[in-house]
Protein backbone atom coordinates (compact mmCIF):
# COMPACT_ATOMS: atom_id res chain seq x y z
CA UNK A 1 0.00 0.00 0.00
CA UNK A 2 2.87 2.38 0.72
CA UNK A 3 5.01 1.59 -1.48
CA UNK A 4 2.02 1.85 -4.11
CA UNK A 5 1.37 5.53 -2.86
CA UNK A 6 4.92 6.20 -3.03
CA UNK A 7 5.22 4.16 -7.13
CA UNK A 8 1.79 6.27 -7.68
CA UNK A 9 3.26 9.59 -7.32
CA UNK A 10 6.42 8.69 -8.94
CA UNK A 11 5.01 7.86 -12.01
CA UNK A 12 2.76 11.13 -11.53
CA UNK A 13 6.25 13.16 -11.74
CA UNK A 14 8.50 10.72 -13.62
CA UNK A 15 5.38 11.49 -16.42
CA UNK A 16 5.93 14.75 -15.96
CA UNK A 17 9.49 14.96 -17.17
CA UNK A 18 9.79 16.70 -20.95
CA UNK A 19 13.34 14.72 -21.17
CA UNK A 20 11.04 11.44 -21.21
CA UNK A 21 8.68 12.61 -24.35
CA UNK A 22 11.55 14.37 -26.15
CA UNK A 23 13.50 10.34 -25.93
CA UNK A 24 10.38 9.08 -26.73
CA UNK A 25 9.75 11.17 -29.98
CA UNK A 26 13.58 10.04 -31.18
CA UNK A 27 12.92 6.76 -30.14
CA UNK A 28 9.73 6.46 -32.53
CA UNK A 29 11.74 8.24 -34.84
CA UNK A 30 14.29 5.59 -34.78
CA UNK A 31 12.19 2.95 -35.53
CA UNK A 32 10.13 5.20 -38.38
CA UNK A 33 13.38 6.25 -39.78
CA UNK A 34 14.56 2.33 -39.63
CA UNK A 35 11.83 1.99 -43.21
CA UNK A 36 13.89 5.09 -44.98
CA UNK A 37 17.37 2.97 -43.95
CA UNK A 38 16.19 -0.39 -45.18
CA UNK A 39 15.67 0.97 -48.48
CA UNK A 40 18.81 2.51 -48.38
CA UNK A 41 20.78 -0.48 -47.53
CA UNK A 42 21.77 -3.31 -49.98
CA UNK A 43 20.08 -6.60 -48.08
CA UNK A 44 17.43 -8.57 -46.54
CA UNK A 45 15.08 -5.02 -45.54
CA UNK A 46 13.62 -6.43 -42.80
CA UNK A 47 16.22 -7.13 -40.64
CA UNK A 48 17.39 -3.77 -40.51
CA UNK A 49 13.92 -2.44 -39.92
CA UNK A 50 14.02 -4.93 -37.10
CA UNK A 51 17.70 -4.36 -35.90
CA UNK A 52 17.48 -0.65 -36.07
CA UNK A 53 13.70 -0.78 -34.11
CA UNK A 54 15.36 -3.10 -31.58
CA UNK A 55 18.21 -0.96 -31.40
CA UNK A 56 16.11 2.52 -30.71
CA UNK A 57 13.96 1.08 -28.04
CA UNK A 58 17.13 -0.04 -26.36
CA UNK A 59 19.33 2.94 -26.11
CA UNK A 60 16.60 5.57 -25.69
CA UNK A 61 14.76 2.90 -22.84
CA UNK A 62 18.49 2.93 -21.26
CA UNK A 63 18.56 6.62 -21.59
CA UNK A 64 15.02 7.29 -20.25
CA UNK A 65 16.19 5.07 -17.13
CA UNK A 66 19.55 6.84 -16.82
CA UNK A 67 18.20 10.43 -16.94
CA UNK A 68 15.19 10.40 -14.92
CA UNK A 69 16.50 7.49 -12.54
CA UNK A 70 19.68 9.31 -11.47
CA UNK A 71 17.34 12.03 -10.44
CA UNK A 72 14.20 10.62 -8.25
CA UNK A 73 16.16 10.16 -4.98
CA UNK A 74 18.01 13.06 -5.44
CA UNK A 75 14.93 15.62 -6.19
CA UNK A 76 13.19 14.16 -2.80
CA UNK A 77 16.41 15.35 -0.62
CA UNK A 78 17.05 18.44 -2.63
CA UNK A 79 13.52 19.76 -2.78
CA UNK A 80 13.26 18.31 1.33
CA UNK A 81 10.02 16.65 0.25
CA UNK A 82 11.56 13.67 1.82
CA UNK A 83 11.34 15.28 5.52
CA UNK A 84 7.41 14.88 4.59
CA UNK A 85 7.65 11.58 3.64
CA UNK A 86 9.98 9.70 5.74
CA UNK A 87 8.24 11.91 9.20
CA UNK A 88 5.48 9.39 7.89
CA UNK A 89 5.61 5.52 9.31
CA UNK A 90 7.44 4.46 6.17
CA UNK A 91 10.52 2.18 6.03
CA UNK A 92 13.47 3.63 4.03
CA UNK A 93 13.48 0.85 2.01
CA UNK A 94 9.71 1.26 0.84
CA UNK A 95 10.62 4.57 -0.42
CA UNK A 96 13.35 3.19 -2.50
CA UNK A 97 11.65 0.34 -3.32
CA UNK A 98 8.10 2.97 -4.11
CA UNK A 99 10.19 5.23 -5.87
CA UNK A 100 11.99 1.69 -7.84
CA UNK A 101 8.34 0.57 -9.12
CA UNK A 102 7.60 4.40 -9.91
CA UNK A 103 10.04 4.19 -12.93
CA UNK A 104 9.88 0.87 -13.64
CA UNK A 105 5.68 1.45 -14.30
CA UNK A 106 6.86 4.34 -16.23
CA UNK A 107 9.52 2.75 -18.81
CA UNK A 108 6.84 0.13 -18.84
CA UNK A 109 4.47 1.93 -20.31
CA UNK A 110 7.30 3.77 -22.43
CA UNK A 111 8.44 0.49 -23.61
CA UNK A 112 4.92 -0.81 -24.59
CA UNK A 113 4.83 2.43 -26.47
CA UNK A 114 7.56 2.49 -28.45
CA UNK A 115 6.77 -1.81 -28.54
CA UNK A 116 3.74 -0.57 -30.60
CA UNK A 117 5.20 2.11 -32.74
CA UNK A 118 7.55 -0.96 -33.58
CA UNK A 119 5.36 -3.31 -34.59
CA UNK A 120 3.48 -1.57 -36.65
CA UNK A 121 6.50 -0.71 -38.49
CA UNK A 122 7.15 -4.50 -39.10
CA UNK A 123 3.27 -4.75 -39.59
CA UNK A 124 3.20 -1.85 -42.40
CA UNK A 125 6.76 -4.68 -44.50
CA UNK A 126 5.69 -7.86 -43.63
CA UNK A 127 1.91 -7.70 -43.10
CA UNK A 128 2.38 -10.14 -40.25
CA UNK A 129 2.41 -9.53 -36.53
CA UNK A 130 5.63 -11.03 -35.44
CA UNK A 131 5.23 -11.34 -31.50
CA UNK A 132 8.29 -12.86 -31.61
CA UNK A 133 10.08 -9.73 -31.54
CA UNK A 134 8.29 -9.35 -28.25
CA UNK A 135 10.60 -11.84 -26.43
CA UNK A 136 13.29 -9.75 -27.40
CA UNK A 137 11.73 -6.50 -26.13
CA UNK A 138 10.95 -8.08 -23.00
CA UNK A 139 14.55 -8.96 -22.20
CA UNK A 140 15.33 -5.46 -23.09
CA UNK A 141 12.45 -4.69 -20.63
CA UNK A 142 14.54 -6.58 -17.70
CA UNK A 143 17.74 -4.64 -18.77
CA UNK A 144 16.13 -1.71 -18.53
CA UNK A 145 15.03 -2.85 -14.85
CA UNK A 146 18.04 -3.57 -13.79
CA UNK A 147 19.58 0.26 -15.16
CA UNK A 148 16.71 1.16 -13.18
CA UNK A 149 18.12 0.13 -9.85
CA UNK A 150 21.13 1.18 -10.63
CA UNK A 151 19.84 4.69 -11.51
CA UNK A 152 18.28 4.65 -7.75
CA UNK A 153 21.27 3.28 -6.41
CA UNK A 154 23.26 6.21 -7.53
CA UNK A 155 21.07 8.38 -6.74
CA UNK A 156 20.62 7.68 -3.12
CA UNK A 157 24.27 9.23 -2.39
CA UNK A 158 25.38 11.11 -5.75
CA UNK A 159 24.21 13.75 -7.97
CA UNK A 160 22.12 13.55 -11.12
CA UNK A 161 25.07 14.05 -13.49
CA UNK A 162 27.36 11.79 -11.57
CA UNK A 163 25.09 9.23 -11.42
CA UNK A 164 24.38 9.32 -15.07
CA UNK A 165 27.66 9.41 -15.93
CA UNK A 166 28.44 6.18 -13.03
CA UNK A 167 25.02 4.46 -14.54
CA UNK A 168 26.28 4.77 -17.75
CA UNK A 169 29.59 3.73 -17.35
CA UNK A 170 27.71 0.33 -15.74
CA UNK A 171 26.00 0.43 -19.04
CA UNK A 172 29.13 0.00 -21.38
CA UNK A 173 30.53 -2.09 -19.02
CA UNK A 174 28.21 -4.36 -19.34
CA UNK A 175 27.80 -4.87 -22.54
CA UNK A 176 31.40 -4.83 -23.23
CA UNK A 177 32.47 -7.45 -20.19
CA UNK A 178 31.48 -10.44 -22.35
CA UNK A 179 34.77 -9.66 -23.52
CA UNK A 180 35.86 -11.34 -20.72
CA UNK A 181 34.90 -14.28 -21.11
CA UNK A 182 36.78 -14.64 -24.20
CA UNK A 183 39.99 -13.84 -22.79
CA UNK A 184 39.33 -16.47 -19.84
CA UNK A 185 38.64 -19.13 -22.44
CA UNK A 186 42.47 -18.43 -23.89
CA UNK A 187 44.40 -17.95 -21.07
CA UNK A 188 46.38 -20.36 -19.41
CA UNK A 189 44.89 -21.94 -15.59
CA UNK A 190 46.89 -19.30 -13.37
CA UNK A 191 46.47 -16.50 -10.90
CA UNK A 192 45.94 -14.32 -13.69
CA UNK A 193 43.18 -16.23 -14.95
CA UNK A 194 41.24 -16.38 -11.69
CA UNK A 195 41.40 -12.45 -11.13
CA UNK A 196 39.39 -11.89 -14.71
CA UNK A 197 37.40 -14.45 -13.99
CA UNK A 198 36.33 -13.24 -10.57
CA UNK A 199 36.75 -9.10 -12.20
CA UNK A 200 33.67 -10.74 -14.54
CA UNK A 201 31.90 -12.47 -12.45
CA UNK A 202 31.56 -9.05 -10.36
CA UNK A 203 31.19 -7.18 -13.75
CA UNK A 204 27.89 -6.86 -15.18
CA UNK A 205 27.00 -9.05 -18.17
CA UNK A 206 24.54 -7.01 -19.80
CA UNK A 207 24.89 -9.43 -23.24
CA UNK A 208 22.30 -11.68 -21.02
CA UNK A 209 19.60 -9.91 -21.65
CA UNK A 210 20.53 -9.57 -25.89
CA UNK A 211 18.11 -11.25 -28.21
CA UNK A 212 18.15 -8.90 -30.73
CA UNK A 213 20.18 -10.90 -33.39
CA UNK A 214 18.57 -14.06 -32.59
CA UNK A 215 14.91 -13.19 -32.71
CA UNK A 216 15.85 -10.79 -36.00
CA UNK A 217 17.54 -13.49 -37.70
CA UNK A 218 15.30 -16.57 -36.28
CA UNK A 219 17.88 -18.37 -34.74
CA UNK A 220 16.59 -20.63 -32.18
CA UNK A 221 16.92 -19.78 -28.44
CA UNK A 222 17.30 -22.65 -25.82
CA UNK A 223 14.39 -21.95 -22.86
CA UNK A 224 17.22 -22.88 -20.38
CA UNK A 225 19.12 -19.57 -21.60
CA UNK A 226 16.39 -17.78 -21.30
CA UNK A 227 15.11 -18.92 -17.53
CA UNK A 228 19.19 -18.29 -16.82
CA UNK A 229 18.74 -14.54 -18.51
CA UNK A 230 15.53 -13.85 -15.83
CA UNK A 231 17.23 -15.11 -13.13
CA UNK A 232 20.23 -13.49 -13.65
CA UNK A 233 18.73 -10.58 -14.58
CA UNK A 234 16.22 -10.58 -10.70
CA UNK A 235 18.80 -11.53 -8.68
CA UNK A 236 20.99 -8.80 -10.18
CA UNK A 237 18.16 -6.22 -9.84
CA UNK A 238 17.52 -7.48 -6.33
CA UNK A 239 21.11 -7.19 -5.56
CA UNK A 240 21.42 -3.52 -6.64
CA UNK A 241 18.16 -2.38 -4.84
CA UNK A 242 19.45 -4.38 -1.51
CA UNK A 243 22.67 -2.21 -1.63
CA UNK A 244 20.51 1.02 -2.45
CA UNK A 245 18.14 0.48 0.33
CA UNK A 246 21.70 -0.04 2.78
CA UNK A 247 22.89 3.26 1.84
CA UNK A 248 20.05 4.80 1.80
CA UNK A 249 18.96 4.01 5.81
CA UNK A 250 22.34 4.80 6.82
CA UNK A 251 21.88 8.50 5.22
CA UNK A 252 20.95 11.52 7.18
CA UNK A 253 18.96 14.41 5.74
CA UNK A 254 20.53 17.64 7.01
CA UNK B 1 1.41 6.79 31.60
CA UNK B 2 4.86 7.14 29.07
CA UNK B 3 5.74 10.26 27.99
CA UNK B 4 4.93 11.48 24.05
CA UNK B 5 8.77 12.22 23.85
CA UNK B 6 11.58 11.51 25.79
CA UNK B 7 14.78 12.70 24.88
CA UNK B 8 18.15 11.42 27.46
CA UNK B 9 21.69 12.42 26.33
CA UNK B 10 20.65 13.43 22.73
CA UNK B 11 24.48 13.93 20.83
CA UNK B 12 24.82 14.51 17.14
CA UNK B 13 28.47 15.43 15.69
CA UNK B 14 28.55 16.47 12.07
CA UNK B 15 31.51 16.34 9.30
CA UNK B 16 30.98 19.24 6.94
CA UNK B 17 32.45 21.07 4.08
CA UNK B 18 35.18 20.31 1.36
CA UNK B 19 37.81 19.31 3.59
CA UNK B 20 35.14 17.85 6.74
CA UNK B 21 35.50 19.27 9.75
CA UNK B 22 33.82 17.77 12.49
CA UNK B 23 31.15 20.34 14.39
CA UNK B 24 28.82 18.77 17.61
CA UNK B 25 25.52 20.08 17.11
CA UNK B 26 23.81 18.55 20.05
CA UNK B 27 25.71 18.14 23.35
CA UNK B 28 23.57 15.49 25.45
CA UNK B 29 20.18 16.95 25.17
CA UNK B 30 17.88 15.99 27.92
CA UNK B 31 14.01 16.54 28.09
CA UNK B 32 10.68 15.17 28.18
CA UNK B 33 7.13 16.11 27.22
CA UNK B 34 4.56 14.78 28.51
CA UNK B 35 0.92 13.85 26.80
CA UNK B 36 -1.24 16.39 26.32
CA UNK B 37 1.18 19.56 26.83
CA UNK B 38 1.84 22.43 24.49
CA UNK B 39 5.96 22.34 24.77
CA UNK B 40 7.86 24.94 22.92
CA UNK B 41 11.45 24.49 22.05
CA UNK B 42 13.04 27.89 21.91
CA UNK B 43 16.86 28.64 20.54
CA UNK B 44 18.82 30.84 18.33
CA UNK B 45 19.35 30.04 15.30
CA UNK B 46 21.81 27.27 14.66
CA UNK B 47 20.96 26.19 18.68
CA UNK B 48 19.92 22.59 17.63
CA UNK B 49 16.08 22.85 17.57
CA UNK B 50 15.83 21.37 14.23
CA UNK B 51 18.20 18.97 14.04
CA UNK B 52 16.63 17.39 17.49
CA UNK B 53 13.40 17.13 15.18
CA UNK B 54 15.11 15.31 12.78
CA UNK B 55 16.70 12.90 15.23
CA UNK B 56 13.27 12.62 16.53
CA UNK B 57 11.85 11.84 13.53
CA UNK B 58 14.45 9.59 12.29
CA UNK B 59 15.53 11.89 9.73
CA UNK B 60 19.19 12.00 11.49
CA UNK B 61 20.79 8.93 13.15
CA UNK B 62 22.04 10.23 16.41
CA UNK B 63 25.56 9.60 17.76
CA UNK B 64 24.26 8.73 21.18
CA UNK B 65 21.49 8.70 23.24
CA UNK B 66 18.23 7.22 23.47
CA UNK B 67 14.64 8.85 22.17
CA UNK B 68 11.36 7.49 22.49
CA UNK B 69 7.56 8.33 21.41
CA UNK B 70 4.86 7.05 23.81
CA UNK B 71 7.53 4.84 24.89
CA UNK B 72 8.65 3.24 21.64
CA UNK B 73 12.33 3.72 20.42
CA UNK B 74 12.37 6.53 17.38
CA UNK B 75 14.20 4.18 14.64
CA UNK B 76 10.98 2.09 14.55
CA UNK B 77 8.78 3.30 12.04
CA UNK B 78 5.71 2.72 14.09
CA UNK B 79 6.63 5.49 16.75
CA UNK B 80 5.44 7.40 14.05
CA UNK B 81 1.95 6.34 13.77
CA UNK B 82 0.53 8.29 16.52
CA UNK B 83 2.81 11.57 15.39
CA UNK B 84 2.07 14.60 12.58
CA UNK B 85 5.14 16.55 11.15
CA UNK B 86 5.26 19.95 9.67
CA UNK B 87 8.77 21.03 8.28
CA UNK B 88 9.93 24.42 8.71
CA UNK B 89 9.69 25.45 5.33
CA UNK B 90 6.80 22.77 4.09
CA UNK B 91 8.21 21.24 0.73
CA UNK B 92 5.67 19.57 -1.32
CA UNK B 93 4.74 18.22 -4.40
CA UNK B 94 3.29 21.47 -6.05
CA UNK B 95 2.07 19.55 -8.96
CA UNK B 96 -0.18 17.89 -7.10
CA UNK B 97 -3.68 20.11 -5.65
CA UNK B 98 -3.98 20.01 -2.09
CA UNK B 99 -6.57 17.21 -2.09
CA UNK B 100 -4.21 14.93 -3.95
CA UNK B 101 -1.35 15.55 -1.71
CA UNK B 102 -3.59 15.01 1.24
CA UNK B 103 -4.69 12.05 -0.12
CA UNK B 104 -1.46 10.75 -1.03
CA UNK B 105 -0.49 11.51 2.69
CA UNK B 106 -3.76 9.63 3.67
CA UNK B 107 -2.31 6.59 1.79
CA UNK B 108 1.03 6.48 3.65
CA UNK B 109 -0.99 5.69 6.79
CA UNK B 110 -3.27 3.63 4.84
CA UNK B 111 -6.51 4.80 5.41
CA UNK B 112 -9.69 3.42 3.85
CA UNK B 113 -11.48 5.81 1.04
CA UNK B 114 -14.54 6.67 3.17
CA UNK B 115 -11.89 7.61 6.04
CA UNK B 116 -9.62 9.18 3.56
CA UNK B 117 -12.40 11.15 1.95
CA UNK B 118 -14.33 12.44 4.81
CA UNK B 119 -10.97 13.38 6.78
CA UNK B 120 -9.56 15.29 3.85
CA UNK B 121 -13.00 17.41 3.72
CA UNK B 122 -12.52 18.17 7.18
CA UNK B 123 -9.49 19.26 7.65
CA UNK B 124 -9.51 21.40 4.30
CA UNK B 125 -11.99 22.79 6.17
CA UNK B 126 -10.47 23.01 9.59
CA UNK B 127 -7.12 25.17 7.81
CA UNK B 128 -9.08 27.27 5.47
CA UNK B 129 -8.03 25.66 2.73
CA UNK B 130 -11.51 24.57 0.67
CA UNK B 131 -11.68 26.83 -2.21
CA UNK B 132 -8.12 26.21 -2.88
CA UNK B 133 -8.14 22.49 -2.39
CA UNK B 134 -8.37 21.89 -6.28
CA UNK B 135 -5.44 24.32 -6.78
CA UNK B 136 -2.06 22.75 -7.43
CA UNK B 137 0.26 23.71 -4.85
CA UNK B 138 2.50 25.81 -6.73
CA UNK B 139 -0.15 28.74 -7.02
CA UNK B 140 -0.14 29.09 -3.27
CA UNK B 141 1.43 31.87 -1.43
CA UNK B 142 3.79 30.67 1.68
CA UNK B 143 0.57 31.10 4.47
CA UNK B 144 -1.50 28.57 2.13
CA UNK B 145 1.43 26.04 1.72
CA UNK B 146 2.08 26.15 5.84
CA UNK B 147 -1.88 25.10 6.19
CA UNK B 148 -1.58 22.57 3.85
CA UNK B 149 1.89 21.33 5.26
CA UNK B 150 -0.86 21.62 8.95
CA UNK B 151 -3.49 19.58 6.87
CA UNK B 152 -0.82 16.97 5.98
CA UNK B 153 0.27 17.00 10.01
CA UNK B 154 -2.87 16.11 11.33
CA UNK B 155 -4.30 13.52 7.95
CA UNK B 156 -3.62 10.64 10.82
CA UNK B 157 -5.08 12.56 13.40
CA UNK B 158 -2.05 12.16 15.71
CA UNK B 159 -1.76 11.96 18.97
CA UNK B 160 1.00 13.93 19.12
CA UNK B 161 2.13 17.04 16.28
CA UNK B 162 5.62 18.52 15.98
CA UNK B 163 5.40 21.71 14.30
CA UNK B 164 8.68 23.17 13.35
CA UNK B 165 7.77 27.03 12.92
CA UNK B 166 4.78 26.66 12.33
CA UNK B 167 3.82 30.35 12.50
CA UNK B 168 6.32 31.28 10.28
CA UNK B 169 5.46 33.13 7.04
CA UNK B 170 1.80 33.81 8.56
CA UNK B 171 -0.03 37.32 8.68
CA UNK B 172 -1.09 38.20 11.75
CA UNK B 173 -4.98 36.89 11.22
CA UNK B 174 -3.33 33.45 10.31
CA UNK B 175 -0.96 33.38 13.00
CA UNK B 176 -3.95 33.23 15.54
CA UNK B 177 -5.68 30.72 13.29
CA UNK B 178 -3.09 28.41 13.86
CA UNK B 179 -2.81 29.22 17.20
CA UNK B 180 -6.19 28.75 17.83
CA UNK B 181 -5.95 25.59 16.26
CA UNK B 182 -2.88 24.42 18.31
CA UNK B 183 -4.80 25.19 21.82
CA UNK B 184 -7.86 23.35 20.07
CA UNK B 185 -5.32 20.41 19.93
CA UNK B 186 -4.43 20.78 23.57
CA UNK B 187 -8.52 20.46 24.28
CA UNK B 188 -8.50 17.50 22.31
CA UNK B 189 -5.94 15.68 24.27
CA UNK B 190 -3.40 16.06 21.41
CA UNK B 191 0.31 16.83 22.90
CA UNK B 192 2.37 19.23 20.79
CA UNK B 193 5.77 20.06 20.22
CA UNK B 194 6.84 23.15 18.61
CA UNK B 195 9.62 25.55 17.60
CA UNK B 196 8.88 28.74 17.07
CA UNK B 197 10.94 32.50 17.04
CA UNK B 198 7.78 34.33 18.08
CA UNK B 199 7.78 34.40 21.50
CA UNK B 200 4.94 36.15 22.42
CA UNK B 201 3.19 33.08 20.64
CA UNK B 202 5.00 30.64 22.82
CA UNK B 203 4.47 32.63 25.91
CA UNK B 204 0.38 32.89 24.73
CA UNK B 205 0.01 28.93 24.59
CA UNK B 206 2.80 26.64 25.41
CA UNK B 207 2.35 25.07 28.98
CA UNK B 208 6.09 24.13 29.06
CA UNK B 209 9.41 25.24 27.15
CA UNK B 210 12.82 24.33 26.65
CA UNK B 211 15.36 26.99 25.74
CA UNK B 212 18.17 25.11 23.51
CA UNK B 213 21.31 26.85 23.05
CA UNK B 214 25.06 25.69 21.43
CA UNK B 215 23.32 22.48 21.30
CA UNK B 216 22.67 22.15 25.42
CA UNK B 217 19.37 22.80 26.63
CA UNK B 218 19.72 25.78 29.23
CA UNK B 219 16.65 26.16 30.74
CA UNK B 220 13.41 23.92 31.02
CA UNK B 221 10.12 24.04 33.22
CA UNK B 222 6.63 25.04 33.24
CA UNK B 223 6.33 28.32 31.93
CA UNK B 224 4.27 29.86 34.90
CA UNK B 225 8.09 28.93 37.01
CA UNK B 226 10.09 30.33 34.61
CA UNK B 227 7.97 33.88 33.76
CA UNK B 228 7.59 35.38 37.71
CA UNK B 229 4.92 37.72 38.34
CA UNK B 230 7.52 40.60 39.07
CA UNK B 231 7.27 43.83 38.03
CA UNK B 232 10.15 45.10 36.11
CA UNK B 233 9.23 48.98 35.82
CA UNK B 234 6.16 50.99 35.24
CA UNK B 235 5.59 53.18 32.73
CA UNK B 236 3.30 56.23 32.86
CA UNK B 237 2.08 58.61 30.57
CA UNK B 238 1.48 62.18 31.72
CA UNK B 239 0.04 65.33 29.69
CA UNK B 240 0.32 69.10 30.75
CA UNK B 241 3.12 68.46 32.38
CA UNK B 242 7.17 69.27 31.69
CA UNK B 243 9.45 66.15 32.25
CA UNK B 244 11.69 68.24 35.22
CA UNK B 245 8.38 67.93 37.52
CA UNK B 246 9.43 64.02 37.72
CA UNK B 247 13.47 64.80 38.52
CA UNK B 248 14.67 61.73 40.64
CA UNK B 249 11.52 60.09 40.04
CA UNK B 250 12.13 58.03 37.05
CA UNK B 251 13.40 58.07 34.05
CA UNK B 252 12.11 60.06 31.05
CA UNK B 253 11.81 58.35 28.36
CA UNK B 254 10.46 60.73 25.47
CA UNK B 255 8.16 63.96 25.27
CA UNK B 256 5.84 64.19 22.25
CA UNK B 257 4.03 67.75 22.58
CA UNK B 258 2.93 68.13 25.81
CA UNK B 259 2.41 64.18 26.50
CA UNK B 260 5.85 62.91 28.53
CA UNK B 261 6.47 58.94 28.64
CA UNK B 262 8.25 57.71 32.30
CA UNK B 263 9.72 54.85 32.92
CA UNK B 264 9.73 54.34 36.50
CA UNK B 265 11.68 51.05 38.38
CA UNK B 266 10.78 51.67 41.76
CA UNK B 267 7.13 50.64 42.48
CA UNK B 268 6.85 52.88 45.96
CA UNK B 269 7.69 56.07 43.23
CA UNK B 270 4.43 55.23 41.37
CA UNK B 271 2.19 56.63 43.50
CA UNK B 272 4.79 59.47 44.00
CA UNK B 273 4.06 60.38 40.52
CA UNK B 274 0.31 59.72 40.51
CA UNK B 275 0.31 62.29 43.47
CA UNK B 276 2.42 64.57 41.73
CA UNK B 277 0.23 64.93 38.81
CA UNK B 278 -2.91 65.13 40.60
CA UNK B 279 -1.16 68.05 42.73
CA UNK B 280 -0.07 70.02 39.66
CA UNK B 281 -3.31 69.42 37.82
CA UNK B 282 -1.48 67.81 35.01
CA UNK B 283 -3.43 64.58 33.48
CA UNK B 284 -2.45 60.93 33.71
CA UNK B 285 -2.65 59.53 30.47
CA UNK B 286 -1.99 55.49 30.98
CA UNK B 287 -0.03 53.66 33.68
CA UNK B 288 1.43 50.21 32.38
CA UNK B 289 3.42 48.04 35.04
CA UNK B 290 6.16 45.44 32.70
CA UNK B 291 6.21 42.15 34.19
CA UNK B 292 9.03 39.85 32.76
CA UNK B 293 8.56 38.58 29.39
CA UNK B 294 9.30 35.06 27.87
CA UNK B 295 11.64 37.32 25.72
CA UNK B 296 13.64 38.82 28.55
CA UNK B 297 14.43 34.94 29.88
CA UNK B 298 15.09 34.20 27.00
CA UNK B 299 17.82 36.96 26.18
CA UNK B 300 19.15 36.56 29.59
CA UNK B 301 19.43 33.57 29.04
CA UNK B 302 21.31 33.79 25.64
CA UNK B 303 23.12 36.40 26.24
CA UNK B 304 24.45 34.78 29.48
CA UNK B 305 25.63 31.40 27.85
Amino acid sequence: MKIGAIAGITFKEAKRDRVLYLLFFFAALGIVASRVLAVLTVGDRIKIIKDVGLASISVFGVLMAILIGTGLVYKEIDKKTIYTLLAKPLHRSEFILGKFLGLVLTLLVMTAAMAVIFLAIVYAHTARVEGSLLVAVAYIFLELILITAVAVLFSSFSTPILSSLFALAFYLIGHLSWGLELIIKKMRPGTGKALVRALYLVLPDLENFNFKTEVVHGLPIPPAIYLSSFLYGVCYTAFILGLAVLIFRRRDFI
Amino acid sequence: MADAIRIENLRKRFRLGFIPKSREILKGITFAVGEGEIFGYLGPNGAGKTTTIKCLLGLIHPDAGTITIFGRPYSSPRSREPLGFLPENPYFYDYLTAREFLAFTADLFGLGRGEKDERIARLLKLVGLERAADLPLRKYSRGMLQRAGLAQALVNDPRLVVLDEPLGGMDPIGRKEIRDIIVRFKDEGKTVFFTSHILQDIEMICDRVAIIVGGRIVKEGGLRDLVSEKVLFTEVTVAGLPPQTFAGLGESVSARGDRVLLKIYDEAKVDEVVGLVHDRKGRLIALSPRTETLEDIFVETVTRT
